[in-house]
């Protein structure tokens, strides 16, 4: 395959940036992409040029690191994390752009690379159990229905990647937060600091700058992880529900 | 800063007045529709121009159109400033954008759906509502009774082809913002569980078309009836 990538480069946080652009061969069906871009970034390396720079991982679609933005869609065309797109969803001939996440709370520091340590903070604002659970508990020894149990399972499953931030027009971050405050309201570990976590996990949401959200759906859709926005329902009355009965005036 | 103002300052707390204000509108919206019903009972406006009168003058209604003012001003301003967060919130666009495969094209663009429904309120309210109230209306006696003759100036206004288009097109904004509008009030409010929400999504989908058609067929049946 042959294709021609359009690819946001920015020197530094301070530096304006542009797109250039970036002939590429002999790629194969079978490569992923951020493979595809190894390849390109070899040919640059070799010629004395400065690589692209891009956030990466595992590369099993588990740590959240990739955060491309691939022909107007976060992690490109499927719906999965873009270690996990392969070169088989484009076409031969195609021209790519990629961009990086595009938001006032996640400040590019270099090409595609961005400052996703907004997330951090707002999951050290209350996205924890600060109470000491103890060891492994045995099976069953905290009861938790299975329907209940699923449900905080799923909202686990954000692996905190920007996506939602990035397919969002406002750059929300409410599907994230809405995961993580739903995964501890559902489990009875999460209940002691419950009223609080959702009053300063919303409160450091909007500090960071986050817009907020006008249930477009995107997030879900885009999400490589699948969360629902039922997420963000109940964060909602989480946050309604504490703000009128929690003791923090 | 009160945990009052801190909560209605914060995204979810203005997004609450959004909803509010919007399920609110949505109340007032089926009281008017429901009303405006009489302009096809074909009695020459008799009971329409009683109804006007009931609805401008009786106390309880007047509670509710202050409620209504209140509403429209209410999601008129939290919409402008969750507009101007949510644009700051992205201060460099993407140069390529695949939004139409993830999201409908009338809930991203509320705020223009929006702005032009505002821009026909306000025409509308002079048209009709100002009128009413202090325009030169004339009157009518049913059974020694003196009414406004509202009802002749809605026929007035609606012999002109041009406002019949104008509201036309209006209702058909109304529909498309009502359409992301309805459902998503709910999502806000905390309300989405699988029990009732394909209910409520059913619901507005049959809302955001059935009133928009009843309140564009007033000014059509008018228009080719007189």
């Amino acid at each position: 395959m042959q294709l021609t990538l359009k690819i946001w480069r920015q020197k530094n946080a301070s530096d304006k940036g542009g797109f250039a652009t970036y002939p590429v061969d002999h790629v194969s069906k079978d490569m992923s992409f951020l493979e595809m871009l190894d390849v390109l970034n070899e040919e640059l390396t070799e010629k004395g040029q400065d690589p692209v720079h891009f956030d990466h991982d595992c590369r099993e679609g588990i740590c959240g690191s990739c955060s491309l933005y691939i022909n107007g869609k976060p992690h490109g065309p499927l719906q999965t994390t873009t270690c996990q797109l392969h070169m088989r969803s484009f076409n031969d001939g195609e021209t790519v752009t990629i961009e990086p996440w595009r938001a006032k709370a996640f400040p590019v520091l270099k090409d595609l690379v961005v400052d996703r340590s907004a997330f951090d903070r707002i999951i050290q604002a209350g996205g924890y159990v600060s109470v000491g659970t103890g060891g492994v508990p045995d099976a069953n020894e905290i009861p938790v229905p299975k329907t209940i149990a699923d449900l905080a399972m799923d909202a686990a499953q954000c692996i905190g990647c920007g996506a939602c931030v990035a397919a969002c027009k406002n750059a929300s971050a409410m599907l994230f937060t809405s995961a993580k405050v739903s995964q501890l309201a559902l489990l009875p570990q999460g209940q002691v600091e419950r009223k609080t976590r959702a009053e300063k996990m919303v409160a450091q949401m909007d500090a960071e700058g986050f817009g907020a959200c006008t249930n477009t759906g995107a997030c879900e859709a885009e999400c490589p992880k699948g969360i629902s926005i039922t997420n963000i329902a109940r964060m909602n009355r989480e946050y309604f529900s504490a703000v009128v009965s929690s003791e923090n005036l | 800063m009160s945990w009052v103002t801190k909560t209605l300052k914060s995204t979810l707390g203005r997004k609450l007045i959004m909803a509010l204000t919007g399920l609110f509108l949505i109340l007032f919206l089926t009281g008017h529709v429901s009303g405006n019903l009489l302009l096809f009972k074909g009695d020459g406006g008799e009971a329409f121009n009683m109804y006007a009168k009931f609805m401008t003058t009786n106390p309880a209604v007047k509670l509710l159109s202050y409620l209504t003012y209140i509403s429209v001003i209410g999601h008129v301003i939290y919409s402008i400033t969750l507009n101007r967060l949510n644009k700051s919130a992205r201060p460099i666009g993407y140069a390529e954008s695949g939004a139409s495969t993830n999201s409908t094209w009338s809930s991203r663009n509320m705020g223009i759906l929006g702005t032009i429904i505002l821009v026909f309120l306000a025409g509308h309210m002079y048209s009709f509502w100002f009128q009413m109230h202090w325009g030169d209306v004339p009157t009518v006696t049913y059974s020694g009774e003196e009414y406004k003759d509202l009802f002749s100036v809605v026929q007035v206004a609606f012999q002109q082809v041009w406002m019949v288009a104008l509201y036309v097109v209006a209702m058909i904004f109304l529909g498309f913002h009502l359409s992301h509008g309805f459902a998503s009030a709910f999502q806000t409010l905390g309300l989405n569980h699988k029990k009732y929400s394909p209910a409520i999504k059913t619901l507005g989908s049959i809302y955001c078309v059935l009133v928009p058609v009843l309140f564009a067929s007033m000014p059509l049946y008018i228009y080719f009836t007189s």
